[in-house]
């Protein structure tokens, strides 16, 4: 059998625009949900897998073709892929939402992004590789990646902390968190895989986007679809009723002597055995 | 700094101002010196007492008397701490006209009493505009009480001003009345590495005309104070490739009303400087989110601590003209060479940083340890060096304990009589802060 040729790697990258992790949330006087209206960036899960792609690359060279960066959101999102696209990416998705309408949920997301590899399948520059946070921090559902593996039916390696590829054996070798420790496996391409925060600590923090970068950025492509044009249904299935601030903790007192202390106990109804 | 160390036996933590009169009165009656002490953050001894004179910290008077939310005009007294003005009017969408690495304990009485300056000089002035009014106790024990919140008020001789920046020398600051500004809507900063000092000046030319408004800060730090910072574990912002090929760096910062608006600005500017023929820049990196923009700063306010890390440090606080920063870093070290005091064994680095917008420089020298030699070679020589650009020996620091015997490097004959005499009408019985400013 003759080897088959070594083929370019395309990777995907899935960002999302989320309420900075540095601001104080607050819940919207209607109790809908949080106040908006405050300084965004790239969910950091994401800012992390935007950053192992493009190590990726400077590891591998030119046996990366392509990283693209993909988000569904309003039109403020496509400052976000402006972000992933300064950090290295060469292109972006921008899969447009109107400004007014809600946040889709983790199963329209999976199933847009299904959509857009099934494309970029028929245009013949197949994704290999699809690099994106465990979870948001805005709603911490941490369900997309899983939901996208199942509906693709490819292989998943969540909670990433490393990531190596071979590229002759189209295989990956993940190191993953799990529960005292880390857990290796070995996955073929194509490949889902998601980000946990440990590569903060097995390599330097995500990069800055240096002014030469940010402005090659702004010339790179940004293809802008909806969701009619992927032929997906962005409308949320969930309806919320109520966001509310948890009760504020009611701290403790003092007393002054251990007959006070006695007191207050007996007060509580806790007596001695 | 550990380079001063009083021997008082007593500290008084009066809680009104009616008890510091008291105090005072009583120190005033039995000749007793007095140190007023804030947060005991400056850096050249003036609130460290040099004998046994009784320490009379602000840190119980801690009170806002009142926030006008529609002229922004602050009452507080003088004993709150700096980050805790800044957080109570921070609702209101206000923000202290003055910001320092110290806002974390330093005081707004001392800072007034100091006449701080600090990183938002440049958009905001300095605390003799922004301070409205005071409350001091003067060193008989009389309470001047001239804590109006007018921004206009041509009657007479404007007393308050005497006491911002006298040290607590004239009188205990006890209440401070103080506009401050509107909160900026949009913050952005930037790092630019630049290939030679030389180009600070055009640069900060370029930027001043095209951000206007914006600009908030122009912070300079010369290479050897970021490898410093970086070292330390302050941050990290550009890649050792980007570092290698640069002099000095330069921090950028914009607070504007609309993002868009400052973007937009900034968007321009870099295409200004990246497209240019001869590029004053080489490379620079622009934060993305509130988190790398507390990072960039940090990197510019770790230096001090950088410094502190890496060993004992002499600072030196100047003003002096803007092209001569490098010069004067540049000649210290030779300076410091030519007497063969430049090494591991005795001056490690000498390094450079500062507020280019208000031509303030640090210049730091960092020993293994304090010894006399190094300090017989940096003084007089620095404040000559000083004195021959016309500039200043103490820009924002004050005079202290430490710079008394070298004001006249920056005061003539006749300027330091009349603010003896000054000294002398307020206090004649020499018990306020004895031995600071004018010795």
């Amino acid at each position: 059998m003759r080897p088959s040729p070594v083929r370019l790697l395309n990777i995907l990258v899935p960002v999302k625009r989320a309420v900075d992790y540095a601001v104080k949330i607050r819940v919207n006087p209607q109790q809908t949900g949080i106040d908006t209206n405050v300084k965004h960036s790239m969910n950091p899960f994401d800012e992390i897998a935007v950053e192992e792609a493009v190590r990726l690359r400077e590891r591998l060279k030119t046996a990366v073709k392509s990283i693209q960066a993909v988000t569904i959101g309003p039109s403020k999102s496509s400052e976000t892929l402006r972000t992933a696209l300064a950090m290295g990416a060469d292109s972006a998705i921008h899969v447009e939402l109107p400004d007014s309408s809600a946040a889709p949920e983790p199963l329209a997301v999976a199933k847009t992004l299904r959509a857009i590899i099934q494309r970029k399948q028929e245009n013949s520059e197949p994704i290999d590789l699809v690099i994106l946070g465990k979870q948001a921090i805005d709603d911490d559902l941490g369900l997309t990646g899983q939901m996208l593996a199942g509906l693709l039916g490819w292989p998943q390696a969540t909670f990433a902390s490393k990531l190596d590829l071979d590229l002759d054996k189209k295989s990956a070798l993940v190191v993953r968190e799990i529960d005292g420790g880390g857990e290796e496996i070995q996955c073929r391409l194509p490949l889902i895989v998601t980000t946990d925060l440990r590569y903060l600590l097995c390599n330097t923090e995500p990069r800055y986007a240096s002014l030469p970068n940010i402005m090659k950025a702004k010339k790179k492509p940004i293809e802008k679809l909806t969701a009619a044009d992927l032929g997906v249904d962005l409308t949320p299935q969930l309806e919320m009723l109520k966001v509310a601030e948890p009760p504020k903790r009611i701290g403790g007192g003092k007393v002054d002597s251990v007959d006070g202390l006695i007191a207050k106990l007996k007060e509580a109804g806790i007596t001695a055995v | 700094m550990g380079k001063y160390k009083g021997a008082s036996s007593t500290v008084l933590k009066p809680k009104t101002t009616h008890q510091v009169s008291e105090i005072v009165k009583w120190c005033h009656h039995r000749r007793i010196g007095i140190v007023p002490q804030g947060g005991n953050t400056g850096l050249v001894g003036g609130s460290v007492p040099l004998n046994n004179e009784l320490i009379l910290s602000l840190s119980n008077m801690n009170k806002v008397r009142s926030f006008d939310p529609v002229s922004g005009i602050l009452v507080a007294d003088a004993g709150c701490i700096l980050q805790a003005l800044t957080d109570y009017i921070a609702p209101h969408n206000h923000i202290m006209p003055l910001d320092l690495g110290a806002k974390g304990s330093c005081q707004i009485g001392g800072n007034v009493s100091t006449n701080a300056g600090g990183l938002r000089l440049l958009r905001y002035g300095s605390l003799h505009g922004s301070i409205l009014g005071l409350e001091v106790v003067l060193p008989d024990g009389t309470v001047l009480d001239q804590l109006t919140t007018l921004r206009k008020d041509n009657t007479g001789y404007d007393l308050k001003q005497l006491f911002i920046g006298a040290e607590g020398t004239l009188g205990v600051v006890t209440g401070v009345s103080i506009l401050t500004p509107a909160a900026p809507q949009a913050s952005n900063n930037l790092i630019l590495a630049l290939p030679s000092f030389d180009n600070v000046l055009s640069l900060y030319q370029i930027v001043k005309r095209q951000l206007s408004e914006i600009l908030s800060a122009f912070e300079f730090i010369d290479r050897t104070a970021y490898e410093l910072a970086v070292r330390h574990n302050q941050g990290r912002a550009l890649n050792d490739d980007d570092v290698q090929g640069a002099e000095c760096f330069v921090l950028v910062e914009t607070s504007g009303g609309k993002r868009e608006h400052d973007e937009e600005k900034l968007t321009t500017l870099l295409e200004t400087l990246l497209d240019a023929d001869q590029p004053l820049i080489n490379t620079g990196v622009l934060s993305q989110s509130p988190a790398q923009f507390s990072s960039l700063w940090a990197l510019r306010e770790g230096v001090t601590e950088a410094v502190s890390k890496e060993g004992k440090p002499y600072k030196y606080d100047i003003s002096v003209p803007l092209s001569s920063f490098k010069r004067v870093v540049d000649g210290t070290r030779e300076h410091l060479r030519s007497k063969g005091l430049l090494g591991e064994h005795a001056v490690k680095h000498v390094l450079g940083y500062g507020h280019v917008g208000d031509g303030n420089l640090h210049l730091n020298v960092v020993a293994s340890e304090y010894t006399q030699e190094i300090q017989d070679a940096l003084e007089p020589y620095i404040f000559e060096v000083v004195a021959s650009h016309r500039g200043s020996i103490s820009a924002e620091h004050g005079i202290g304990a430490m710079k008394t015997h070298a004001l006249h490097y920056s005061k003539d004959a006749v300027s330091i009589s009349l603010m003896k005499r000054i000294k002398e009408m307020f206090d004649p019985r020499g018990i306020m802060n004895p031995g600071k400013v004018i010795a």
